[in-house]
Formats: structure tokens, sequence, C-alpha cells
């Protein structure tokens, strides 16, 4: 995957990173889009306030291999449900998402019940988040 | 290529057809990647081609290009088409990764099902980023979108390629150009049928305007077509709905004019023709050095370099006779 990506048939894993909720800070998520970039990821960035269905539409269209979440609003428990079901709505049943920012540790098993395969606290190292997106990312370059 | 990927992607093609969002995302994938099912999907749908008003909207970064295809959505969607996006994001040469941002900018539309944004990244060298996008237009094309706009920074040779597969070129500049106006590549101008200035609630606008407007009169001959100079605020949608009305009527022209240098059809069918041999000379090259590079058959390239170097035959002679073996090589039939 990490080659030569001029060769037909092999796509670098795209990341989506989206911010819902109406906290209005975002530097949080841009360091992360660098760093996933530096990583090799394409990384389709959305900005603020995006509504649940923001995220699935562009996670669709964008087809993207993972759904990161950034989320300081403490409105995580609120969201998440939402977007995992627009998601579901819109095809996207088989991308890995994954959430970063503030949740609190009893909040985890909650958030990891409703399909986010990993929460990244604030002492997590991107490359630990990187390491796992690798692992993880769904593999669809075989036919559909 | 395989029967089994050859299957899936005329199963993905019909599933476009038919009208599937999803699909159309997933096939977007297969042709970026330029694999098999991407292919044969792309054959599947290229009949059902040909009626989007294909747009490129080129200019330097930060002049409003994305902000700019965000406010002319709208005016599309009052008027009730349905619009494709393809915005194209320079990837880091050093990861191969990519931050692709313009999608923030467009977003005013989001859950509408009349509006489909992709974002593409380059992926290496050699003009893949061209014939992706221009395969990926010709999806969004197949699933209906009309029209198809395609942002992209307006350097490189990538970049110039995939405005020049446009039927419509806007090039977009902003205030405050001065005399640093020379500087606008020349190039840049040329390809463009509609000049924006951008920013237009910023000072210096018309001043910029009125530059572009002497630069184009000292084009030589008469032209059929005069590049209007057209003035917009993007965030405000100052001017935006003019921008739409002289893409339409870029349209009719083409469609209206005939085709120059005594060639048959309209002005609008010679551009096609132009894009579609623009389109098989980019993927005969790429062909034939895919070959090279797989060594062609039995080391015949390197027989051949070998008898170049050793004088036994002209480079001439041995890439004709490795032209020759090409085709038979990549016969499917031979
Ligand atoms: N004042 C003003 N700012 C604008 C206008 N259009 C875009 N911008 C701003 O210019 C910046 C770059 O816009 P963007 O659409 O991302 O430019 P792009 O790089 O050409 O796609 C953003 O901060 C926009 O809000 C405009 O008409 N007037
Ligand atoms: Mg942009």
């Amino acid at each position: 995957m990490d080659g030569d990506r001029t060769e037909p048939g092999t796509r670098p894993i795209r990341v989506l990173i989206a911010k819902p909720g109406l906290d209005g800070h975002d530097r949080g998520a841009k360091v992360v889009a660098r760093a996933l970039r530096d990583a090799g990821f394409e990384v389709i960035y959305t900005g603020l306030f995006q509504t649940p269905e923001m995220i699935a539409t562009a996670a669709s269209q964008e087809d993207v291999d993972v759904v990161g979440l950034s989320i300081l609003s403490g409105a995580h428990l609120a969201l998440f449900p939402r977007i995992m079901d627009a998601l579901r709505a819109n095809g996207m049943d088989d991308v890995l998402v994954i959430a970063g920012g503030t949740i609190p540790d009893e909040d985890v098993p909650l958030v990891r019940d409703l399909g986010v395969a990993a929460v990244f606290g604030p002492g997590t190292s991107l490359r630990e988040a990187v390491a796992f997106i690798r692992d993880h990312a769904p593999r669809r370059d075989g036919p559909a | 290529m395989s029967d089994r990927s050859e299957a899936a992607g005329i199963a993905l093609g019909e599933r476009l057809l038919a009208g599937d969002r999803r699909t159309l995302a997933r096939l977007l994938s297969h042709v970026e990647a330029e694999d098999a099912v991407g292919r044969a999907g792309l054959t599947r749908v290229y009949p059902a081609t040909g009626r989007g008003h294909r747009i490129g909207v080129t200019g330097p970064p930060g002049a409003g290009k994305s902000t700019l295809v965000n406010a002319v959505i709208g005016v599309y969607r009052d008027l009730g088409r349905q619009v494709g996006v393809l915005a194209i994001d320079p990837s880091s040469p050093l990861t191969g990764g990519a931050t692709l941002g313009d999608r923030i900018r467009m977003v005013d539309r989001y859950a509408d099902e009349g509006v489909f944004i992709r974002s593409l990244a380059s992926r290496g060298q050699r003009g893949g980023l061209a014939r992706a996008t221009i395969a990926a237009a010709h999806l969004l094309d197949a699933a209906g979108f009309d029209p198809i706009l395609i942002e992209t920074v307006g350097a490189g040779q990538d970049e110039v390629a995939i405005a020049a597969a446009a039927h419509s070129v806007v090039v977009v500049q902003v205030p405050g150009l001065g005399d640093d106006i020379q500087t606008i590549k020349a190039g840049i101008l040329e390809i463009g049928d509609l000049l924006v200035v951008n920013k237009a609630d910023r000072p210096g606008a018309e001043i910029t305007a009125r530059d572009l407007r002497r630069m184009l009169a000292l084009g030589t001959g008469a032209k059929p077509w005069t590049p209007p100079v057209l003035l917009t605020s993007a965030s405000t949608g100052q001017g935006v709905v003019e921008l739409q009305g002289a893409l339409d009527v870029h349209r009719s022209a083409l469609e209206t004019t005939p085709a120059g240098h005594g060639a048959t059809g309209s002005a609008w069918d010679e551009r096609v023709r132009g894009i579609a041999g623009g389109e098989v000379r980019a993927l005969l090259r790429i062909t034939l050095e895919r070959w090279l590079d797989r060594g062609g058959r039995d080391g015949t390239v390197v027989a051949a370099i070998a008898d170049v170097a050793s004088r036994r035959r002209t480079a001439t002679d041995a890439a004709e006779a490795l032209v020759r073996g090409a085709v038979r090589d990549l016969d499917p039939a031979g």
C-alpha cells in the first residue's frame, strides 16, 4: 500500500476528519489531519460544526476507509449514535470509525458499544493513532 | 483483466446508471486507482455520457475558487440542476499523503441529493491525476450531473491538462495585482473562456478587471469568442448569478458556432473532439510506458537497448520494432 502509487489498483488509505458539535475549536483536528497526511494518508478535512448528516454524506461521497471524529463539546453521547445511524443510512457500514478529543474514561465503553473502534484521548500519541488506522482500516482494493 | 473484476465493474456501472450514489462513490475509487473494476465500469457507463457541461475552475490558491464553486452550486440548484464537483488538491510530494480541504467551503448544500462532491489528490507522476480526473468526470456525467465543476490550482502540467479537458474554463483572479498583472501566466489567461475577478468586495477589483480586458484585447486576430471579465464576491454572492448565466451562454455559443478550419459540426463538437484526442494520446503514452516498465515481453526491451548500445540497430529501428511488439502483446486476442 505504501509503495509506488502510480501502480494501478492501489490507493492510499482515505480518512475523513470531521468536527461534529458546536464548539468552535479545530486546532486539534487540524494537527491530526496534518499528522495523518504526513503518514501518507489522504485526509479530507470538512471543517467545524458538522451535523451527522453532513459527516455521513461526505464520508460516502469521498468513499473513505476511516472516519475520525474530533469532539470537545461533551456532546459525544448525543452525537455518536446519530452519526453511526447516518453512516449506516449512507451505506457506510464497513467504515472504521475512531474518535478523539475529550471523552471521559467512564464513557469510553459506551462509545465503543456504539461501534466506535477506538477512542484516542488527549494523552495518546499520534503515532499510535496512525498505527491503529494502518492495522484496522478495511481493505477494499478487491472487486466490490 | 480478470472476468471477476470485469463482472464487478459492469455491475457497479449498472447500479450507477440506476442512480445509486454510494455505487458512484465506489466506482470513483476504482477509476481513481485505475484498476480493472474501474475500467470495466467506465466502459459500461461511457455510452451514457456526453450531456454534462464540464467546467474547469482554476486560479491561484486562496483566490476563492472553492467558495465560488459553493456559491455557484446554489444557483444551479435553484435551476433544478444536479451538480457534480471534483476538487483537486496537490499531494505532499514527500509522503504521498494529502490534506483535502476544499470541502470546508462547499458545505451549504450538504445533505442535498443533487450535489455530489469528491476530492482528488495527486497520487504519482506521469499524468495520473489528469487521467483520473477526466475518468471521474465521465462517471459523474453518466450519473446525470450537469454541470460538473472541476476545481484545480492553476499551476503545473497536470492541472493545465485537466483544465484543457473542460468545455468551459473559468480563470479566477483577485484584485490588487497592480503591476504584477504582467506576471499572470499568459498560458492561464489563454485557456480562460471566462475570467473572474473574485473578492470584488475588496478595493481595486474594477482596475484589475480593466487590466484583464486590456490584456485580452492585445490578443491577435478576430476570435469567435471573447472571454467576458466578470466581477464576483463569492462570500456575499454578488455576481454569482451572472457567472452561472455566462457559463450557459458560453455553452450555447459553442453549440451554435460552426467549427473552425472547415471541420464538421459546431465549435462544441470540435472541442469535444479535441478533448477526446488529448485523452487518447495520454492513454496511448501511458499504456506504452507501462508495457515498457514491465520490460516488454521476454526481455525484448533489454535486447533492443543492448542492440542500440552495441551499434547493431539504430534507436529509431529498435523503437519501431518495440512498438510492433507492444501492439501484438497488448492485443487481447493475440
Ligand atoms: N473578501 C472575500 N473573501 C473571499 C471571497 N471568496 C473567498 N474568500 C475567502 O478567501 C479565502 C480562500 O477561499 P477558498 O475558496 O478556500 O480559495 P481557493 O484556494 O481558491 O479555493 C477564504 O478565507 C474565503 O473565505 C470573496 O469574494 N471576498
Ligand atoms: Mg480550494
